[in-house]
């Protein structure tokens, strides 16, 4: 199953409900476009929505440091949510865990936005 | 744990990691590792294919990527050999180091050495070879049989 992105808008988050392989290739690029399209429109406040995530490698994770700090750049934030147990563990072990802004629980990670 | 010798040559394709990460999965699952193992396992071998693929072939299409799984005793072991200029062990970047952490890319073999008990690898001029190596842990070191 390839990446597929939705987003939708709670309290002026932009939501964006991922789903699939994050992986090298369209994955990737398609988390890419997605995270760029949305800084384009001024939607700067994102949480990625990474609850039926199946599968994500190196390129995958770089992609999500990727668009960590190109979000935090332009004076965005980025959140995310959801983590599924195999995600969690890469994120883990990559230290990165306590990098990213996790939430497990939506209404929650939409008040946390500053 | 049944043995099993089987060998693969594919091109320098994107298509190649897919399918080395699939027939890696099928393989370890079949050896009877749990769901866990047989996702690590796949991971490894797909994060090897990767830099086969771009860092060592460099997508050239003259070039193949070798995939061999052996399964003996109580070892699961996958070779992965590229055509490239060979893997230069000490340009390896920590990516725990502080200065690392936010780099996008420099996981692969860091994932590799992770998810495996034993991992080799053995760079020359004609190429780079990596090899990895799962042990089946158990009471008896044995696992089930894979049902076919």
């Amino acid at each position: 199953m390839s990446m597929k992105t939705s987003t939708r808008q709670v309290d002026g988050v932009t939501i964006v409900d991922c789903s699939g392989r994050i992986t090298l290739g369209e994955g990737s690029v398609i988390l890419r476009d997605t995270v760029r399209e949305l800084l384009s429109k001024g939607q700067k406040k994102i949480l990625l929505n990474l609850g039926e995530v199946t599968y994500i490698d190196s390129s995958g994770i770089g992609e999500l440091v990727s668009a960590f700090t190109t979000v935090r750049n332009q004076g965005g934030e980025l959140k995310l949510l959801n983590l599924t147990k195999k995600v969690h563990d890469l994120l883990q072990i990559t230290k990165l865990y306590t990098v990213f802004d996790v939430r497990d629980e939506e209404a929650g990670a939409v008040k946390a936005f500053s | 744990m049944t043995e099993l010798r089987v060998s693969y040559t594919l091109d320098s394709t994107l298509e190649t990691v897919d399918s080395a990460e699939q027939t890696a999965s099928r393989i370890a699952a079949e050896s009877g590792f749990d769901e866990d193992v047989v996702m690590q396992i796949s991971m490894a071998v797909r994060e090897a294919a990767v830099n086969a693929v771009l860092h060592g072939n460099a997508y050239d299409p003259d070039k193949k990527v070798k995939l061999d799984f052996e399964r003996t005793g109580n070892d699961l072991v996958i070779t992965i050999r590229d055509q490239g200029k060979g893997l230069d062990l000490a340009k390896i970047p920590d990516p725990l180091a502080p200065e690392n952490l936010m780099k996008t890319s420099g996981r692969g073999i860091f994932l590799i050495r992770s998810f495996m008990d034993e991992v080799q690898i053995h760079p020359s001029q004609t190429g780079t070879e990596i090899k990895l190596v799962k042990h089946v842990h158990g009471p008896s070191g044995d696992v089930k049989e894979a049902s076919q």
